[in-house]
């Protein structure tokens, strides 16, 4: 297999050919933040906070998509990275309407714990408050749209891994919308099999199971991509 | 048009011809939308499931699709339409004055249909039609050089007219 | 078809053209005012005078001056009448004979007329677009005749050589674009049309397609032909109903004449056309989205790489060009490409057609060298404004582009002079505003607009353009302070250089342009702040250029 050299924050690391910068930075131990990428399932590259500069491109490019190349020089952590990432997350506080206090999540959110990884400690821009809705008709899974910040991580949870194509996106711009077969309550879904990968798959509390209160929402995100391995390998990695 | 579009006449059959032809492959989800739309008015959802059963997709993709885009309704529609255009042309020829007499008129916001069910308002991006600005499309007919009082009028004509 | 029938056709079809030609628009903006109408009593007067013989009366492309339609013009002695209703027919058909009519004439030699070079426009109002004889007579096909007489490799390297660069906006060459679509191994390719021409203000491409849509097709089989491809889609927004119509006419006029399908030429070349019809976003203008949307999905953006020349419809090698972009094949084909690198500037090649719309006097389409200034445009084609006022800036490049002030009119139109001032060439969509038209309420008009239409899909586009219209609402309505102008900059810096794609990306334009030039108007909006302005955080700069 060929394989690659490149520098990521000054530190020379190697990749196998093809794959992405956000793999190979932290396979060498190397965070960058990430929402929408879940190991498992397809890229969408659509929260931009994986954004890095690599000498030689204009545009700044997305670490989830971006694929390795032979002496690419990649930045992580520049001033203006930082500060993006920070005006992203507001962007998304101030979207949805999330109040940590109460949400089943809190201490186990990824948008939570990105916003206090990286320095977000207020929002300068108004919130929208829109009006969402809440959906409790499945009989074991509730979704809060409220939560939502449509990192589409359900989505492409529910298609390529269960097979089921249950959530779909509706709407579009700030409009757009989780949405289960024809818009309709989720406990009424024709396609829903009850599996559940759904709200392993959500980063933040917008999806969870009934009966949870505060903080108690805890996920198993590695069984998805144990799951692909094993489908795809045959290979248990229990 | 009736108030429901249930799926048992003769609209149907068209529409499953149309299917039949394009050989109910699901890339032309589209073109079977603006054809059930051009049948019965909107798209509501007894005709979504029966075109997600025909091209054989998930019910949520065709959802999905059929409320990305702005020209599918999925709800009824005034007897009369009025589409102002809001392109850029039309805009700095004063449109927003047009959307603004039709909604205080008819008391509508852009979007809306009338209570009474006669006129639906609507504003475009842009129709093309910038040469002969501000451009409204009433009925399906493109007019140039619109004046608030020639719409005034021909929302008289729709709401009281015969 | 061979190229003997081409000939035949072309012959018998001018052949049979009456010595005298009453020309009638009927595009859609002439048709909004009643064309349709005015062609029919046109044709009853030649009936009732008896000049059935020698005079016809026929329907044709638009001849540009949209503002003063319906336009209708006699030939051979190139009169020019517009503003024409059905009751000025009969008077019209009357000057064929020496009398005067009351029907306002045109001056057919003022600027907007002679000032025009058209290569792409070269038909428009000279022939019957519902017919493919009217166009073969005018040459048509000749150029995709000349092309099969050519290796593929051939006429990649004459697109290259033409110079031609992409007239749906961002300009990239033409002939690179096909060398990598034609380098892929062979196999399944396609070849796209984009007419999905969304920006407001911007109608070159409806035209094209609604005058010429056999040149579009023309241009279409002759890329397939060098790029490998049998199977071509024209995607059309579906606010064009007429050049669907035609369109769709022109695909089975040509089909049925054989210059579409199999056996092209009797050569083993075959392509095929469909028209896939959008449904209401801009979006889908953007290369992948349109992808996405021909393949009967929600049309978002994904990344690129790869690139749709190597990767695109159903994954395959696909190119994708504009309208305008195919239309200008056929003459490269047929008169060579020096001749065409023979017209505009060093780095833009060619002629380039704007839709000049807004508060200017002359009203329509002109086409007209790369390096003409925009001065020459709005003032001596466009005749300046309509009631005299000044001319403040002309918006270029519609949601994606910029406002440029009036001082730097004297800016040759080109991509990189385009460029330097902060808009871009875009699609053609000129908008002259005069000094009545407040800038920032033009940047939150844009602003509003792509809020509107962003797919929703990456955060930077989708909440960036909200809250940017939000920012810039409160400008407006003189509630803003400093503060919120600040964090109006930032966020604009943001949302260019983190959105997915050139939709989210260019959305800032407009304010940025306008902010650079028109920073007076922003300022006097301004409240005192009402606290002490809090620290910035932020290390991202507060400049624009």
């Amino acid at each position: 297999m060929a394989v690659v050299t490149l520098t990521i924050d000054d530190k020379p690391v190697s990749a196998r050919a093809g794959e992405s910068v956000l793999a190979a930075a932290r396979e060498a131990g190397i965070r960058i933040p990430t929402l929408c990428h879940l190991d498992g399932v397809s890229e969408a590259a659509a929260c931009r906070l994986c954004l890095v500069q690599v000498e030689g491109r204009g545009r700044l490019q997305a670490a989830c998509v971006t694929e390795t190349a032979e002496g690419m020089i990649v930045r992580t952590q520049t001033d203006t990275l930082r500060e993006y990432r920070r005006m992203i997350l507001e962007l998304l506080f101030t979207e949805g309407n999330h109040v940590c206090a109460v949400c089943v999540a809190n201490g186990n959110c990824e948008l939570q714990s990105l916003a206090a990884e990286q320095g977000m400690d207020h929002v300068r821009y108004p919130y929208l408050n829109p009006a969402r809705t809440v959906d409790v008709s499945h009989k074991q899974y509730a979704i809060d749209h409220n939560r939502c910040i449509l990192c589409t991580r359900c989505v492409r949870t529910c298609d390529e891994i269960e097979g089921a194509h249950t959530w779909d996106v509706a709407g579009r711009g700030t409009l757009s919308h989780i949405v289960a077969d024809m818009g309709q309550p989720w406990g009424d879904s024709v396609t829903c099999t009850s599996c559940g990968k759904c709200v392993q798959a959500c980063p933040t509390g917008a999806l969870f199971r009934q009966g949870s209160t505060v903080a108690e929402m805890t996920r198993d995100r590695e069984k998805l991509a144990d799951l692909v391995t094993a489908r795809r390998d045959k290979k248990w990695t229990v | 048009m009736p108030a429901t579009a249930a799926p048992v006449d003769k609209r149907l059959k068209i529409l499953d011809a149309a299917i039949r032809k394009l050989q109910n492959r699901p890339d032309t989800l589209i073109a079977i939308l603006h054809k059930a739309q051009e049948l019965y008015g909107y798209l509501d959802t007894p005709i979504l499931w029966h075109v997600a059963r025909a091209l054989r997709l998930p019910p949520s993709r065709v959802y999905g699709t059929a409320t990305f885009y702005h020209l599918f309704s999925l709800k009824p529609r005034g007897e009369h339409s009025c589409v102002v255009c809001l392109g850029t042309a039309c805009f700095v020829k004063g449109a927003q004055s047009l959307v603004d007499t039709v909604a205080a008129r008819a008391n509508v916001k852009p979007g809306q249909t009338t209570t009474d069910g006669k006129v639906s308002l609507l504003v475009a991006r842009c129709i093309g039609a910038c040469g002969i600005a501000p451009a409204v499309v009433l009925d399906g007919t493109t007019h140039g050089h619109v004046s608030p009082d020639q719409l005034s009028a021909r929302l008289e004509e729709w709401t009281h007219g015969s | 078809m061979d190229h003997d029938e081409l000939q035949r056709i072309a012959s018998v079809e001018r052949a049979a053209a009456k010595p005298v030609e009453i020309r009638c628009c009927t595009s859609s903006g002439c048709r909004a005012s009643g064309s349709a109408e005015v062609l029919k009593q046109l044709r009853s007067a030649v009936q009732a005078k008896g000049l059935s013989d020698r005079v016809t009366a026929v329907g044709v492309g638009c001849p540009g001056l949209c503002s003063a339609g319906p336009v209708v013009s006699t030939h051979p002695d190139g009169a020019i009448f517009g503003k024409v209703t059905a009751d000025h027919a009969e008077g019209i058909v009357s000057t064929l004979s020496g009398e005067s009519t009351n029907a306002v004439r045109i001056d057919p030699n003022q600027p907007f007329f002679a000032k025009q070079f058209r290569i792409v426009r070269a038909t428009a109002g000279q022939i019957d677009p519902e017919r493919i004889e009217s166009y073969i007579a005018a040459d048509g096909y000749a150029g995709l005749y000349q092309a099969l007489q050519q290796r593929p490799d051939e006429i990649v390297a004459d697109v290259t050589a033409s110079g031609l660069r992409g007239r749906g906006g961002a300009g990239y060459p033409t002939g690179l674009k096909w060398a990598t679509v034609a380098k892929m191994p062979p196999g399944q390719k396609y070849v796209i049309c984009n007419g999905d021409e969304g920006d407001p203000g911007a109608f070159m491409d409806r035209s094209v397609m609604e005058d010429a849509p056999h040149q579009v097709l023309e241009g279409m089989a002759i890329a397939a032909y060098a790029v490998g491809a049998n199977q071509g889609y024209v995607y059309v927004r579906a606010e064009y109903p007429l050049a669907i119509e035609r369109l769709q006419a022109a695909i089975h006029q040509a089909t049925k004449a054989g210059l579409l399908g199999g056996n092209i030429f009797q050569t083993p070349f075959e392509f095929k056309v469909e028209i896939r019809i959008g449904a209401g976003a801009f979006v889908c203008g953007e290369e992948t989205a349109l992808i996405a949307s021909v393949q009967g999905l929600r049309g978002t953006p994904r990344p690129r790489p790869p690139y749709p020349a190597e990767s695109g419809l159903w994954d395959r090698p696909t190119l994708i060009n504009n309208v305008e972009t195919f239309a200008t094949i056929p003459a490269i084909l047929r008169n060579g490409s020096d001749w065409f690198a023979g017209i505009g500037t060093g780095t833009s090649k060619g002629t380039k057609i704007f839709s000049l719309t807004g508060k200017v006097k002359n009203a329509g389409l002109v086409e007209v060298p790369m390096g003409t200034t925009l001065r020459e445009v709005v003032e001596q084609l466009g005749g300046g404004t309509a009631d005299g006022r000044a001319v403040k800036a002309v918006q270029t490049g519609g949601p994606s582009g910029g406002c440029i002030p009036a001082d730097l009119l004297d800016t040759p139109i080109d991509y990189e002079s385009l460029g330097k001032i902060g808009s871009i060439m875009g699609s053609g969509g000129m908008i002259v505003m005069d000094d009545t038209d407040r800038m920032p309420e033009v940047a939150r008009f844009f602003m509003e607009f792509c809020a509107d239409e962003s797919c929703g899909k990456c955060v930077p586009c989708r909440v960036g353009t909200v809250q940017l219209h939000g920012l810039l609402t409160k400008l407006v309505e003189k509630r803003a302070t400093r503060h919120d102008l600040d964090l109006l900059i930032e966020l604009c810096h943001l949302v260019k250089d983190t959105s997915l794609c050139g939709l989210g990306q260019s959305a800032p334009n407009p304010v940025m342009s306008t902010l650079r030039y028109f920073a007076g108007e922003y300022e006097a909006l301004l409240q005192p702040e009402e606290f002490a302005r809090p620290p910035r955080r932020s290390t991202i700069p507060l400049t624009v250029v």
